[in-house]
């Protein structure tokens, strides 16, 4: 995963609530490959009609290009469905600014270099307003945790440690295998405080 | 010097805690890594980088998502048949117990690891799935994660967290007849919100917790998710022993002795101070059903559906949207509904003593509408069958059929049809969860089946008087 510090890109607004990951990614579509692209799949559903045809007033059908999203409420609510997550960065999307995440959505966005920021449901409101149903151009900035649209800069809460993950690209994997030793330490002390943690063999 | 006070999250942190950064995010130890079909992507990043299941012993891999619930020896979907062999090759090429379709050990992932035992007091359980807080219930540390992190289990045994909040939702007194753990769950997500538990671990106590079964409690740590809360728990006790003693995966012998000892600790010092707090007077709570699209959109089966024009304005718009997707009217009775069809199964109420409350509805009565039984897991299959449930529910005219995630979430192919109305047992009511177009009302098993039996949504009291729940 590569780090990012500063993006620049089209902002567009995506005005509901409550967008879970069932929506964001109808399960039928999970069973497909990464390398096959999750872009197509993203809020398949939603951004169509019964028939199947893409609605021409949903923003994103609108504003294919856009790659900063701003919404409302308990964004990725439900599922842990990293799915999600690489529809979003599949389709093209940065960032997802909203007042409030789902916890499982939102570290998996962090683990895939996607945005999760937070701006008050008011200043959330007010960018809403301001891109209508149009777009604006957008600069996010993670070392100063700012978002900027036309004159105006919003400062955004996020996670000391996803900024940092999130500008460093890490891999945790290869983090945490520096720590080898030490997990071995924990396990074996865990298996004598706690010899019951093993699972015991069946007859 | 007394030691300051500390709650069951920071008891269950500590003891998994192998170290802390400095910027505060812990890495944990897992004491069990549950994975299914869906954990694909995982071990293609396993594969990518050439590396094997660091604990292949405490790693078990179940097929549950996409299980077919009828004539699974010959499964048609290739689509289907590829998830299923997928895992079972991965489950092959490192060495994973995999409890696959033809086990009697399958099942739902969360039904079936406390079945067998892998659920344990004091434990940390990880799988790539937001119901795995259900494992709570036995006073673990269960949550779910996403693909990155299911890699990063399955190659170091280990997960970054940082630590959630401590909430305490207590719930004193005594549940009204027929009045389950589901409505408790329903009840105070409608309360709070669905995001009325972000960022928290959820405890949940009061005399009204303490009375649930093993069942009712991993219904309730089950839900928890649904609040918005990654961790929902309950502190062992004496219920909880019961459940496991003689378990296949449970210590025994002198080993179960000291885990009793050790597990009787797991409970939140008298004096421990919580970030949040919540009581809940349990005579308050009424059968609850959700008239939405979200979770926390849930009322008393005996309310009307809100006027969006009357309630708090920040809700207004989802409420609108939802009621035009569900095909509802504002002030319409709840009770009354008509319904297509009814579902009673999944993570949340698949569970043995959820088939007998709907069984004891059901009990010389037809359904109205069609609907499917499909029992947590093969266990609970058996065990329904030697009580004579599955001839209740056939003689009603539903269907019995075999165990998996089904009818929750579809991906086996068990749909509801666009704009069919489906009272069910499960967890979701989100827009296209059962099914494009699908709309779905979730209550308690009984809740289900007294809709069954009336084709309406009803509330299931009077149906019950003179029976035995």
């Amino acid at each position: 995963m590569a780090g990012w510090t500063v993006h620049t890109g089209t902002a567009v607004a995506l005005p509901l609530a409550n967008v879970d990951t069932d929506q964001l990614i109808p399960a039928r579509f999970m069973s497909a490959p990464r390398s096959e692209g999750y872009g197509s799949f993203l809020l398949h559903d939603t951004r169509r009609d019964e028939d199947g045809a893409l609605r021409p007033d949903f923003p994103l059908n609108r504003h294919p290009e856009a790659n900063i999203m701003i919404t409302r409420e308990n964004f990725g609510s439900g599922s842990s469905r990293e799915a999600a997550v690489y529809a979003l960065i599949d389709a093209g999307f940065r960032a997802v600014i909203a007042p409030a995440f789902g916890d499982i959505f939102a570290s998996n966005a962090v683990n895939n270099g996607l945005l999760p920021a937070r701006l008050t449901p008011e200043a959330c409101a007010q960018i809403e307003q301001m891109l209508g149903d149009g777009t604006a151009q957008a600069r996010i900035d993670l070392d100063q945790s700012t978002l900027t649209i036309g004159a105006q800069d919003f400062a955004f809460d996020l996670d000391a440690s996803w900024r940092i993950k999130l500008i460093n690209g890490w891999d945790d994997i290869d983090l945490t295998r520096q720590h080898a030793a030490q997990i071995a330490q924990f396990r074996n002390n865990r298996s004598q405080a706690a010899p019951w943690a093993w699972p015991g063999e069946v007859d | 010097m007394t030691a300051a006070p500390r709650t069951l999250l920071d008891k269950l942190w500590a003891a998994h805690e192998i170290l802390r950064r400095e910027d505060g995010v812990s890495l944990l130890w897992v004491d069990r890594h549950l994975v299914h079909e869906g954990s694909h992507h995982a071990f293609a990043k396993l594969a990518a980088r050439g590396l094997p299941v660091a604990e292949p012993d405490l790693t078990f891999a179940v097929v549950d998502h996409y299980a077919p619930t009828r004539a699974r020896a010959q499964t048609a979907d290739p689509q289907v048949r590829r998830m299923i062999e997928t895992l079972r090759r991965n489950a092959q090429d490192h060495g994973l117990r995999l409890f696959d379709l033809m086990d009697p050990g399958q099942g739902i992932v969360h039904v079936i690891a406390p079945e067998q035992g892998l659920t344990l007091p004091g434990l940390l359980i990880n799988c790539g799935d937001s119901h795995t807080s259900t494992h709570g219930a036995f006073g673990a540390l269960g949550f779910g994660i996403g693909a990155t992190e299911v890699a990063h289990v399955l190659a170091t045994q280990t997960v970054w967290q940082r630590k959630p909040k401590a909430m305490r939702i207590t719930v004193e007194g005594t549940l009204g007849p027929s009045v389950t753990a589901k409505d408790m769950a329903l009840h105070w997500i409608s309360q709070l919100g669905t995001g009325g538990a972000q960022g928290h671990a959820v405890e949940y106590a009061g005399s009204a917790v303490r009375g649930l079964s093993m069942e009712g409690r991993m219904t309730l740590c089950n839900l928890s998710i649904e609040g918005g809360a990654r961790f929902g728990m309950v502190a062992p006790d004496g219920v909880t022993f019961d459940y496991l003693a003689g378990r296949a995966h449970a210590p025994s012998g002198d080993a179960w002795d000291r885990a009793c000892e050790d597990w009787a600790k797991l409970a939140s010092d008298p004096q421990a101070s919580f970030d949040n707090e919540v009581v809940i007077d349990a005579a308050q709570i009424a059968p609850t059903v959700t008239w939405g699209t979200s979770p926390d959109q849930a009322l008393p089966v005996s309310a009307q559906i809100p006027d969006p024009g009357r309630i708090d304005p920040a809700k207004a718009d989802a409420a609108r949207a939802a009621l035009d997707y569900m095909g509802l009217k504002p002030g319409q009775a709840l009770q009354g509904t008509p319904i297509d069809q009814v579902f009673i199964g999944s993570c949340t109420n698949g569970r043995i003593e959820d088939l007998r409350a709907a069984a004891a509805v059901l009990a010389g009565r037809k359904a109205q509408v069609p609907g499917m039984v499909s029992p947590g897991s093969a266990q609970v299959k058996s065990q329904a069958e030697a009580e004579g449930l599955d001839r209740i529910f056939t003689e009603a005219g539903l269907d019995w059929v075999e165990s998996g995630c089904s009818m929750c979430v579809g991906m086996n192919g068990d749909l509801v049809a666009r704009d069919k109305r489906c009272a069910s047992s499960t967890n979701r009511n989100f827009r296209g969860r059962q099914g494009p177009g699908a709309r779905t009302h979730l209550m308690s098993p009984a809740m289900v089946a007294a809709a069954a039996v009336t084709g309406t949504i009803t509330d299931v009291r009077p149906l019950l008087s003179g029976r035995h729940p």
